[in-house]
């Protein structure tokens, strides 16, 4: 048995991205039923263990169990009902591995769902079909729908699943589900958001989550199938060159002889021996000698993964500078972004900030804010500051130049964070435009 | 547990390739760490996680010259909170890995912590685990680290399911669960004052079977208290509760011998293990596939007491 086990778990080092976990957002209201579905896709997928599910047995006293009550960790969640803060679950069918960050859904959650968003794969829009007014021609989204898909979008969140809700709730499931499909369809063509799927389920009943739905009138995919199904960021492993310089390791080998390793996680390209390469900011130039990953030397290092270059000089390289490809990156010091707001202190037009870029920080100022964006509509109105969970389109200028590319070409390259001097708090996102 | 395990049924969810993502995450949260702060240390009791995140601390930093063997040293010492209850093996476990290593050990002892008076027990069985938050806050304070490299993981408790992957403390060694920074894509924000310190959790996005799968792949030396061994026990409230000094049977309560292994190891005056008869890290990835029972749920007494014990542990301080 154990032979069997050992051969299995034998080390294989090809990328297949596949095998990677898929992380997801579910985007919803309070009362939506989002800790339903989560619990349920943890229940269905046997993440519940059997204390666990005690407990809720206990608390539920005979009724049936609050599959909700599974995604709410903390006391001051228990005491109030509401989540307060990004949780991260975990769960596993037998193709693939599952990360959900389980946002908070009440009215002040942009803010969390900025912080669900950045990195996640996917989005799971949460509709409660019983809260819609079915009886109209043209079935009116609710406000929170419009702004959980729009914000996804404009966070570049890559897929953007629909699951309509309490589908078990109606009288006629398959009218109600069509005409919501044709709405929300309406709604992604005319604001630009490509939907990969509708999905009618009922959390409560566990109707098509893990199980498909056996029914005359929807033949899809369920969630989970649909969730299987998606791709993971994909970084390019093509084209040029660009590694954030992480760590430098001046002592390899404990002897100090070895020269110094430049540690970095590949934002796009691949290096190998032999590869020409230039440091940023100096625009000092020189020959790769040697690649390693991990605690050996290997052919080829590429985009995703953590690369150890050794060069065929001594340059002056430190954390926070970058190996790209000779004269393919042009640092900037002022550029365009959209910015997310996350502090209640409101951003403020030419207060200095820190921000970070790659493993860079540096000082930057917000020299103007060129609108604000209305999340409900995605309008653009007239703005001086930027409140908490308020997102602008705005300019930025940096101490110094650093070789920003747009975040929706590469989210490396593309991605700060500001966080204010004084409390050190982490206040503000920047996608780079 | 010990029902026969259906191998066939069990090989195609056994896909470990997910692994190397979790490793060069671990990695990349490890750098940070060493690239970050000025005087950091990891957390290490000789359990599995704490040996795991060792393993992936030698590949961040070491070069590798022959199989298993690394050579360097570590850029920051390891750090043990010593409550003086542990079990003894892994003790010597820990000293021996230390040792094999060329590695430097810091251990914070709880007694001395006694003897100061800034750990006062209410009678001399009690469970030192909660008190040894005290320790490693003076330890943390003694020797001014600013970041503690720690082995936990969300999947175990769901405050742990909460907390960042660099988790800031304030002046008092305070987790505050509505403080919390927002962690967006790696963009780690490290910055602290002087006095304030970071918990860093290089697997928070392991489970147990990542770990136990881990362990075998890269075939990771462990105390032998993980595998299936004969011990004296008692049972009590469904728990496994070992034999020892500490933990002597109450009135009425007889000792048997049953073959058992720890799924985790801390104060032996709360730690329990499990029927089994795993004997390697295979075998025990087999039967975890197959269990049903969560990690702190069948090994830990003191977890069961409240629902936010963990919690309010965490916000005094506790890792």
């Amino acid at each position: 048995m154990s032979a069997v086990l050992n051969s299995l778990i034998h080390h294989q080092s090809d990328v297949d991205t596949q095998h990677r976990a898929l992380r997801f957002l579910t985007a919803g209201s309070v009362d939506d039923g989002k800790s339903t579905l989560i619990g349920r896709l943890l229940f269905d997928s046997r993440a519940i263990l059997a204390d666990q599910l005690d407990t809720l047995e206990k608390r539920a006293a005979g009724a049936p169990i609050d599959l909700s009550l599974l995604t709410d960790g903390l006391e001051a969640e228990r005491e109030q009902g509401i989540t307060i803060d990004v949780a991260y679950r975990y769960f596993a069918t037998r193709t693939r591995k599952f990360i959900i960050a389980d946002a908070p859904g009440h009215e002040q959650y942009t803010r969390n769902m900025v912080t669900a968003a950045a990195g996640s794969d996917a989005a799971v829009v949460l509709v409660d079909i019983t809260k819609l007014d079915l009886e109209q021609a043209e079935v009116t989204l609710l406000p929170q729908t419009r702004r959980h898909s729009l914000l996804a979008h404009l966070l570049r969140v890559p897929s953007i699943v629909f699951a309509i809700n309490k589908i078990d709730a109606l009288v006629h499931p398959a009218e109600g589900y069509a005409k919501v499909s044709r709405a929300l369809r309406q709604f992604a063509e005319e604001a630009g958001i490509e939907v990969k799927a509708i999905v009618p389920v009922s959390a409560l009943r566990g109707d098509n989550v893990t199980q498909p739905l056996e029914s005359n009138w929807y033949q899809g995919p369920s969630l989970l199938q649909v969730l299987e199904s998606l791709p993971t960021v994909q970084e390019k492993v093509e084209g040029r060159l660009a590694i954030p310089v992480q760590y430098v390791a001046t002592n390899g080998d404990g002897t100090g002889h070895q020269p110094r390793t430049l540690w970095g996680r590949i934002a796009h390209g691949q290096v190998q021996a032999g590869d020409e390469i230039q440091i940023l900011p100096s625009g000092q130039k020189a020959r790769v000698v040697e690649v390693r990953k991990a605690g050996s030397t290997v052919a080829q290092v590429v985009a995703g993964e953590s690369a150890g270059v050794l060069l065929d000089r001594q340059l002056d390289v430190s954390r926070g500078d970058w190996i790209v490809t000779p004269d393919s990156a042009q640092p900037t010091n002022a550029f365009e972004a959209t910015l997310a707001w996350l502090d209640t202190e409101a951003a403020q037009v030419g207060r200095k900030y820190w921000v970070r870029h790659g493993n860079r920080w540096v000082q930057a100022r917000i020299t103007a804010i060129e609108h604000k964006v209305d999340i409900h509509t995605l309008k653009e109105a007239e703005a001086h500051e930027l409140a908490v969970n308020e997102i602008g389109h705005v300019r930025i200028e940096t101490q110094q130049p650093l070789p920003v590319e747009p975040y929706a070409a590469n989210r490396v390259g593309g991605a700060l964070i500001v966080v204010d001097p004084t409390t050190n708090r982490t206040s503000g996102a920047l996608l780079v435009r | 547990m010990n029902a026969p395990v259906n191998l066939e049924k069990l090989l195609p969810t056994v896909d470990h390739r997910h692994l190397d993502h979790l490793e060069e995450e671990a990695i990349f949260i490890l750098r940070e760490v060493a690239a970050s702060f000025e005087r950091p240390a990891l957390l290490f009791s000789g359990g599995k996680d704490s040996c795991v995140v060792l393993r992936l601390a030698e590949k961040a930093f070491k070069n590798r010259v022959v199989g298993n063997e690394f050579s360097g040293r570590l850029p920051f010492p390891l750090l043990h909170v010593d409550t003086g209850h542990n079990f003894p093996e892994v003790i010597a476990f820990r000293d021996q890995r230390v040792a094999e290593m060329g590695e430097r050990l810091i251990v914070g002892h709880l007694e001395d912590s006694m003897a100061r008076g800034t750990v006062r027990l209410s009678h001399p069985l009690e469970s030192r685990n909660g008190h040894q938050t005290v320790t490693l806050l003076e330890a943390i304070e003694e020797h001014r680290f600013d970041c503690l490299i720690g082995g936990a993981r969300r999947d175990e408790e769901k405050a742990r399911a909460k907390e960042r992957i660099f988790s800031h403390r304030d002046s008092f060694g305070q987790w505050q669960p509505k403080e919390q920074r927002p962690e967006l894509w790696n963009l780690f924000n490290t910055r602290i004052r002087p006095g304030e310190h970071f918990r860093a959790f290089p697997i928070s996005n392991w489970t147990e079977l990542d770990v136990w799968l881990y362990i075998a792949r890269e075939n990771i030396p462990l105390p032998s208290l993980y595998y299936a061994h004969e011990r004296p026990v008692i049972r009590r409230k469904g728990l496994l509760v070992p034999l020892t000094e500490v933990t002597p049977p109450e009135a009425g309560e007889s000792v048997e011998t049953a073959t058992v292994r720890f799924r985790t190891v801390g104060d032996m005056t709360c730690t329990c293990p499990v029927e089994s008869e795993a004997a390697n890290a295979s075998e025990i990835v087999a039967e975890t596939l197959t269990v049903t029972i969560s990690e702190r749920g069948a090994t830990r007494m003191d977890d069961r007491t409240s629902e936010a014990s963990m919690e309010r542990r965490k916000k005094e301080g506790y890792f």
